[in-house]
């Protein structure tokens, strides 16, 4: 026990004498939060509409105000050739043709049917779902008015409405930076957590001193845990002053227990720490450390769904992301904090990492090898 | 394996790395309390022969004991009692002198007490005494070295091995280093010492000189200037290494 203490007073003086240390503990998570929050966002605002209104008739533009009236469009153009604004799409200039061909209010009168056209960019699929949902929306209400206001009162006694009423839990006010702090902070924990223990000790094979380690009657065991444990003090820190930060920033909501996530934490970030050092034995420098690192971390986020919804993905990568760590906790961080949810709602999550721990540090502590 | 007289025993040992052997066969002794050279060429095999000896790598045959302990078996308790300078430099950087004597001191179980003690007589010994809160990285190479050895040795092991300890000193700061060898085996510490320098070989009880992977020859340099018919250890290790 005393031994792993001298480890870790060794550890942390050589971090904290390390002038990058400081910064990156401080300065890198306010600028993550404050960035990747602000531009990490799902928010559909300002959709850029050009209007094709062939029919010119009361209707039509009736429907054309309806899209301005709305917050989430902005009648970029009017034209009268379908052409031209099919060019400032392939311009990039908006986003959306809505076209409205000519007799549409006359044939909306005399066969109470007519067509309206929504052409949607579709590069990024999912923005163009939604683009489409609410343009669908507009168009929906809009011809409820129509058939209230064109039906006789003896008809409509007769005609069943169903009206629908949205009220979004959880996140009332459907604010995705309440959504995104929560997933930050789980990466800023796991650059900081895998990147400083994976070349932690590299660096000791790298500047020789590993050998002289080698050489003691010390235990590996005490020297894994004399490693890991400073850089778990830090990460668990780390989250504190991110939570704070959050908090105060941008007021995230934290409707769970605080315990609860940072029980959490500790096995994620051991976990973590953990896939560092396994990666620390399969590699002999720096650089080689780092890219493996990044290779993981970056595959790791982006099927966390910290961007992209998981239940969207494909079977077989749901199946495979359940050996993505960084999915996990990102689940239990959005489910506590945002949903109060308790130990018995995340309790499947927890588990999963607290298995994932033990299997990844039992391969590590196997790989690293006092003898060559 | 216990002897009296021999502290390092090895039989027939074999190290080799696919089809290269680095260790040919090795059969050699070292005596309680003596200064060993053990020379050779570069890529002769002498890391690979201490790192064997220190347990830092597996023989691939062979019968070796260290301070009594079978390399094998009793690898941790052979730890205890060896310390090992290696040719790279060993102690932290961007630590004081101090931190790093507190380091090694602590990972070795010795108390904090005992720690304090030890540095201290140590850096008095060294003239070090205002460099004690200076850190690694701002101090000049001989002078790491001789805090290297000193810290290789602050646990009283029996043996310490150096690997190429003098290598880029100058030759004052190489005279006090062999000085320093002089009181640790003075103190009953057995040194087992590599070196390129063949006047160092002259500071030594015994030698041996490894020629591809093999020992060539073994005896006290006197004596081996005898038996090669020339003035310096220079010459025998030139005669020999030329076949």
């Amino acid at each position: 026990m005393k031994t792993i203490l001298y480890i870790i007073q060794k550890e942390f003086l050589q971090v904290f004498r390390n002038k990058s240390m400081l910064p990156i503990i401080f300065v890198v998570p306010i600028v993550q939060l404050v960035i990747l929050v602000n531009a990490a966002t799902f928010e559909m605002k300002h959709i850029r509409i050009s209007v094709v209104d062939l029919d010119l008739s009361g209707t039509s533009r009736k429907l054309t105000s309806k899209f301005q009236g709305s917050p989430f469009y902005q009648v970029q153009s009017t034209s009268f050739s379908y052409r031209e604004a099919e060019d400032e799409m392939k311009q990039g200039k908006v986003d959306m043709i809505l076209q409205i061909p000519a007799g549409f209010e006359k044939r909306l009168v005399k066969e109470s049917h007519a067509k309206v056209q929504f052409v949607v960019n579709a590069i990024n699929g999912q923005t163009a779902g939604l683009v489409n949902a609410y343009s669908t929306m507009i168009l929906f209400d809009y011809n409820r008015e129509l058939v209230m206001e064109n039906a006789n009162p003896a008809q409509m006694a007769g005609l069943r409405n169903i009206q629908t009423d949205y009220s979004y839990w959880y996140n009332p006010k459907l604010n995705y930076k309440t959504y995104m702090v929560p997933g930050i902070l789980v990466l800023l924990i796991t650059i900081i957590g895998l990147l400083l223990s994976g070349m932690n000790i590299v660096r000791e094979k790298e500047i020789g001193t590993i050998e002289q380690i080698n050489v003691t009657p010390i235990k590996k065991i005490q020297f894994i845990a004399g490693k890991l444990i400073p850089f778990w003090i830090i990460g668990l820190f780390e989250l504190a002053f991110g939570l704070t930060v959050g908090k105060l920033l941008f007021n995230i909501p934290m409707e769970g227990s605080l315990g609860l996530i940072f029980m959490s934490a500790s096995v994620y970030l051991f976990v973590i720490l953990s896939f560092g050092l396994l990666i620390s034995t399969i590699t002999n420098t720096q650089q080689q450390a780092m890219l493996v690192s990044f290779f993981f971390m970056v595959v790791f986020i982006l099927m966390s769904g910290l961007f992209t919804a998981i239940e969207s993905m494909p079977e077989w990568a749901q199946n495979l992301d359940r050996l993505n760590p960084v999915m996990y906790f990102i689940k239990i961080m959005r489910m506590v904090l945002l949903k109060g949810s308790t130990f018995a709602d995340i309790s499947h999550h927890f588990w999963s990492l607290v298995i994932y721990a033990v299997v990844i540090i039992s391969i590590a502590i196997r790989r690293y090898r006092k003898v060559a | 394996m216990t002897d009296p007289e021999n502290i390092i025993i090895v039989k027939d040992l074999v190290k080799s790395f696919g089809s290269f052997t680095a260790n040919d066969h090795l059969t050699f002794s070292v005596r309680r309390g003596e200064i060993f050279g053990f020379l050779g060429a570069n890529g002769a095999g002498k890391t690979t022969t201490i790192k064997i000896l220190c347990g830092l790598s597996y023989p691939t045959s062979g019968e070796l004991s260290v301070a009594g302990f079978d390399i094998y078996t009793q690898r941790e308790k052979v730890k205890r009692n060896i310390g090992y300078m290696s040719q790279r430099f060993s102690l932290y950087d961007d630590l004081t002198v101090f931190e790093n004597i507190r380091f090694y001191g602590g990972i070795y179980g010795l108390s904090r007490k005992e720690i304090d003690a030890r540095s201290k007589s140590l850096m008095e010994r060294l003239g070090f005494e205002n460099s004690r809160n200076k850190l690694i990285r701002d101090i000049p190479l001989g002078w790491k070295q001789k805090l290297a050895f000193s810290v290789a040795i602050l646990h009283n092991p029996k043996i310490v091995f150096l690997d190429e300890p003098t290598g880029g000193v100058d030759p004052i700061t190489r005279r006090q280093f062999w000085d320093m060898i002089y009181e640790a085996a003075h103190r009953g510490i057995t040194v087992f010492v590599t070196t390129h320098y063949m006047d160092e070989a002259e500071y030594c009880d015994r030698v041996s000189i490894m020629v591809d992977g093999r020992i060539a020859a073994m005896d006290t340099p006197d004596n081996l200037k005898l038996q090669f018919g020339a003035p310096s250890m220079n010459d025998v290790f030139i005669k020999l290494a030329r076949g």
